[in-house]
């Protein structure tokens, strides 16, 4: 029993980091059903910045984390400008196409830029760990679930209660009317991706110290589809609730099941979640109106 | 007995009851026109005829048989074509391809024939574009015939639909809107070609219609529709002058 | 300038439509017979590769450029191929039981695999299959009786009656094969299954109210899709002689889907383009390695430039990062591939003095919503 609660906070943690990404995902689908397979290397990309201003230039943790989030905004701005604005209207296949190609283009410049090594860095929270009865919680852990729950808040309140929040969502769902409206949806498509990026980085951040950084973190994204598709792709919440249980899952099957399962947990759930219930299990059905 | 008759049908959306025990009854031959303000359901009536949404309750029968729950699929197969009102053409494909699309329930051969190009494949597909071409002469679509559909201009693409609905051979055409975004000229001639889709085939046709002049001109009988509910049945003259008709569309 | 007449309702239904294009591919067939005894073996083995490539695009243009599914699952197809064909051969069946056994085989997996793509569309279906072929990717390596896991397989050569197929054998059996898939590829499009695929493609609503069975026929595409891919599969195992699960990747179904992104989603020229086109990267690239650090040496007369030219070629991620970017290009700048240009090419040359670029400008497109489809 003891185990298994443990398994299920280490579970859980992982899981954050996969519905962070998985948010990342929602968040630019929501607004412009673009599907960004490069998600997972722009994770990696703030994890390699963070390793750049934390210890190669030496900054302190929190300035770093800082640089890298304004530095991961505009690489996401310009990655809209460049790649996704001529694509948009183009069939879905296509602009998945195009994002997966941008996702090599990234991986491989970060492998020629900061080598195929293991990276690390040093979090002012490493190797401390705290007793909770006969738990041990790693910092580390904690510090990611803290740190997404802190991130959910911001979201939501930004969505919620800011002008540009607001506009955002108007633009998500109905393009034309939001433009009709006087929102500069060109302006948000880029704002979003910029949110989305940042997003990306918190965890790709966070998840630096319990992994190594490497040019394939980026792959660890192919694990938030399934968080995403969980939630239905289209709820922030869903998002995250989808990767804490992508999360959960595969830290049990690593643990309770034979060698092989944990890498695949996740996509078993998912196949086994479109073929019950396709849209999510937490989005609704819709229907195309002719 | 009728020839299409819809039985209290209801569907509801949500809490949104979009159609509300309607019923009405088509006969052979009529020009049957249903008309009404936007949202008041009449493109979902449509949706529910051809089953590409389930009624909540009601039943619909067509020539004595309930098709309340015959798949979507197999509703042209019963010899029910239909065309959208903001045109749903297969856009990559030529007006030829589309209207032999059309023809998709006289094929009766299999994939591995299809695989092969089976002599049976053959014979039948030149019969598909006899009958296709037969269609483009009627509607004088022949110097479209190898145009990708994307690249006409909306007047043309609108008689395209109706030209694909009419290779499914039908006995009942369901056209909604038919003059929407056609200029005088285009609605004159959809007109012209309406009724002689009824008299000359000898289609049965129930439509949505919102321009008044084109359902006076072609109509045999005319149903209003509002909130889901039907207002006025009758003659086009009679549902026009109808208090409720009159006062739903001044919005009185 | 230059019309086609037709004159009867077989015109559009020949296979060639014009006599011209009969005989250049008469002519490309003669070429592709011959070339066993025209070139060496590195250009015949380059063409296999070429030929496989092919089948496999094929196959993906019916289902993506078609039927309009998505897959970027298709390795797992080649690898359910290419395993069946290693076992077969183990046990010494011949290979005339064996490859169309293994089609078979691997169409009723695609079939199996279309089914849930009857709830799913768009996004929901290319993670679907991608989500499958990871999993097929871990039973390779885990299914050790069958597999031999991750230290993979020698696969037997081919027999034929008895015979050992040889290089040039394998050659020709590749050759075959392609034909055979090219004709069924081109009666599938030209019969009502070819236009029931579009029209599910471009209108799903309006496909179904013509009576098409949207179900029978998306299954149909995925397992004429993964049947073509199985196919393809018992060749490349025997090309390559030896099959571990490493190959069969998430990037080996990228570079598929490149073939038809390349070549032109919608044409069966457009993947015999793009196949060519991604066999000839490799040989390209090694070029590019050996030559272009040179040429950067000499042009700015500082080695220490030229050495700096040639660590970033020799980069591990070199041959990723260029097949990223030729996507992106390729997508953004020539949606209808390397087969688009062809027929510009082709326009420009009929009409010359008289094309107009006009002729091929895309319509602006606007955000579509496919949700809720």
């Amino acid at each position: 029993m003891l185990d298994f609660v443990q398994q299920t906070i280490s579970g859980v943690a992982v899981g954050c980091v996969y519905g962070l990404i998985a948010l990342g995902f929602v968040l630019i689908y929501k607004a412009t059903e673009v599907v960004n397979f490069a998600q997972g290397e722009l994770m990696m990309l703030g994890a390699f910045l963070s390793y750049t201003f934390i210890a190669t230039l030496g900054l302190n943790y929190w300035l770093g984390f800082l640089a890298c989030l304004v530095c991961m905004a505009l690489l996401g701005m310009l990655m809209e400008r460049l790649v996704v604005r001529p694509i948009l209207g183009y069939p879905q296949f296509s602009i998945v196409m195009a994002t997966i190609g941008l996702g090599m283009v990234l991986r491989s410049l970060a492998g020629m830029f900061w080598g195929t090594d293991d990276l690390r860095i040093e979090t002012p929270f490493s190797k401390a760990v705290y007793h909770l009865g006969p738990l041990v919680i790693a910092a580390d852990d904690l510090s990611i679930i803290v740190a997404t729950a802190l991130l959910c808040v911001i979201l939501y309140a930004f969505f919620r209660f800011t002008r540009m929040g607001v506009a955002m969502q108007a633009v998500s769902q109905n393009m034309l009317a939001a433009y009709y409206m006087g929102i500069p949806v060109k302006r948000m498509f880029a704002s979003i991706w910029a949110i989305s990026a940042m997003v990306a980085t918190a965890a790709g951040i966070l998840l630096a110290p319990i992994t190594f950084i490497h040019s394939n973190l980026g792959f660890l994204g192919l694990k938030a589809f399934p968080a995403a598709v969980l939630g239905g792709f289209t709820s922030i919440p869903g998002a995250l609730v989808g990767g804490v249980i992508i999360g959960v899952v595969e830290t049990l099957s690593g643990f309770y099941l034979p060698e092989g399962f944990k890498d695949i947990a996740a996509y078993v759930v998912l196949l086994a979640v479109l073929l019950v219930r396709p849209q999510g299990l937490l989005g609704g059905a819709m229907l195309k109106k002719v | 007995m009728s020839y299409l008759a819809l039985q209290n049908v209801s569907i509801q959306f949500g809490g949104l009851k979009a159609v509300d025990g309607v019923s009405f009854a088509v006969e052979k031959g009529q020009i049957f026109t249903i008309i009404g303000p936007n949202g008041a359901g009449k493109t979902t009536l449509f949706n529910l005829i051809s089953r590409l949404y389930a009624a909540s309750s009601g039943k619909i029968v067509f020539k004595g048989e309930d098709i309340t729950q015959v798949p979507a699929q197999q509703i042209a197969a019963r010899g029910i074509a239909r065309t959208f009102q903001n045109i749903e053409l297969f856009d990559n494909a030529s007006t030829l391809q589309n209207l032999l699309v059309g023809r998709h329930r006289h094929s009766n051969t299999r994939f591995f024939e299809d695989l092969f190009f089976l002599p049976r494949v053959r014979r039948e597909e030149v019969e598909h574009r006899r009958a296709a071409e037969e269609v483009m002469e009627f509607l004088r679509l022949q110097r479209y015939r190898d145009s990708l559909i994307g690249g006409l201009p909306y007047g043309v693409r609108k008689v395209v639909e109706v030209g694909r609905a009419l290779c499914v051979g039908p006995e009942l055409l369901l056209l909604d809107e038919p003059s929407s975004g056609l200029n005088v000229d285009e609605t004159d001639r959809m007109a012209d070609w309406i009724l002689e889709i009824n008299r000359r085939l000898g289609i049965t046709i129930l439509m949505v219609e919102h321009d008044m002049s084109l359902v006076s001109r072609v109509s045999d009988r005319v149903v209003a529709l509002n909130y889901g509910r039907i207002m006025a049945e009758g003659s086009a003259q009679e549902v026009q002058s109808h208090p409720d008709v009159v006062a739903a569309y001044l919005g009185a | 300038m230059s019309f086609r007449i037709r004159t009867g309702y077989e015109d559009d239904l020949r296979l060639f439509k014009t006599r011209e294009s009969a005989i250049a591919y008469g002519l490309l067939l003669a070429v592709l017979l011959a070339a066993p005894f025209l070139i060496g073996s590195y250009f015949l083995s380059q063409i296999v590769f070429v030929l496989i490539y092919t089948i496999v695009g094929v196959g993906l243009v019916l289902l993506s450029g078609y039927a309009g599914q998505t897959s970027i699952g298709h390795a797992a197809f080649l690898a359910i191929g290419a395993y069946t064909a290693a076992n077969a051969a183990k046990y010494g069946v011949p290979i005339y039981v064996y490859l169309p056994a293994a089609a078979l085989l691997t169409g009723v997996v695609g079939w199996l695999v279309g089914l849930p793509a009857l709830r799913l569309h768009g996004i929901y279906l290319a993670i679907a299959t991608f989500a499958f072929a990871l999993i097929v990717e871990e039973i390779l390596a885990r299914w050790e009786r069958v597999t031999n896991g991750n230290e993979g397989m020698m696969i037997k050569p081919a027999t034929l009656v008895g015979k050992p197929l040889g290089e040039s054998g394998l050659y020709y059996l590749c050759v075959f094969c392609t034909v055979v898939v090219v004709l069924l590829a081109v009666n599938v499009i030209r019969s009502p299954t070819g236009r029931a695929f579009v029209a599910l493609r471009d209108s799903e609503t309006a496909a179904r109210s013509m009576g098409v069975d949207a179900a029978r026929y998306k299954t149909f595409a995925f397992a004429l899709s993964a049947g073509m891919t199985g196919l393809a599969g018992v060749l490349y195992a025997h090309k390559l002689s030896f099959i571990s699960p490493e190959m069969f990747t998430l990037s080996l179904s990228i570079e598929f889907v490149m073939i038809i992104i390349i070549g032109g989603v919608a044409s069966i020229r457009g993947a015999a383009l793009g196949a060519i086109f991604m066999i000839m990267v490799d040989p390209l690239l090694v070029l590019l390695k050996d030559g272009l650090p040179g040429l950067i040496g000499r042009i700015s007369g500082s080695p220490l430039l030229q050495d700096k030219a040639s660590v970033l070629l020799s980069a591990p991620g070199v041959k990723s990062l260029i097949f990223g970017l030729i996507i992106i290009f390729f997508i953004i700048h020539e949606p209808m591939g390397l087969d688009g240009r062809w027929i510009k090419l082709k326009t420009w040359l009929t009409q010359f003095p008289f094309y107009r670029p006009a002729t091929f400008r895309r319509q602006k497109m606007y955000l579509k919503s496919e949700r809720g489809r």
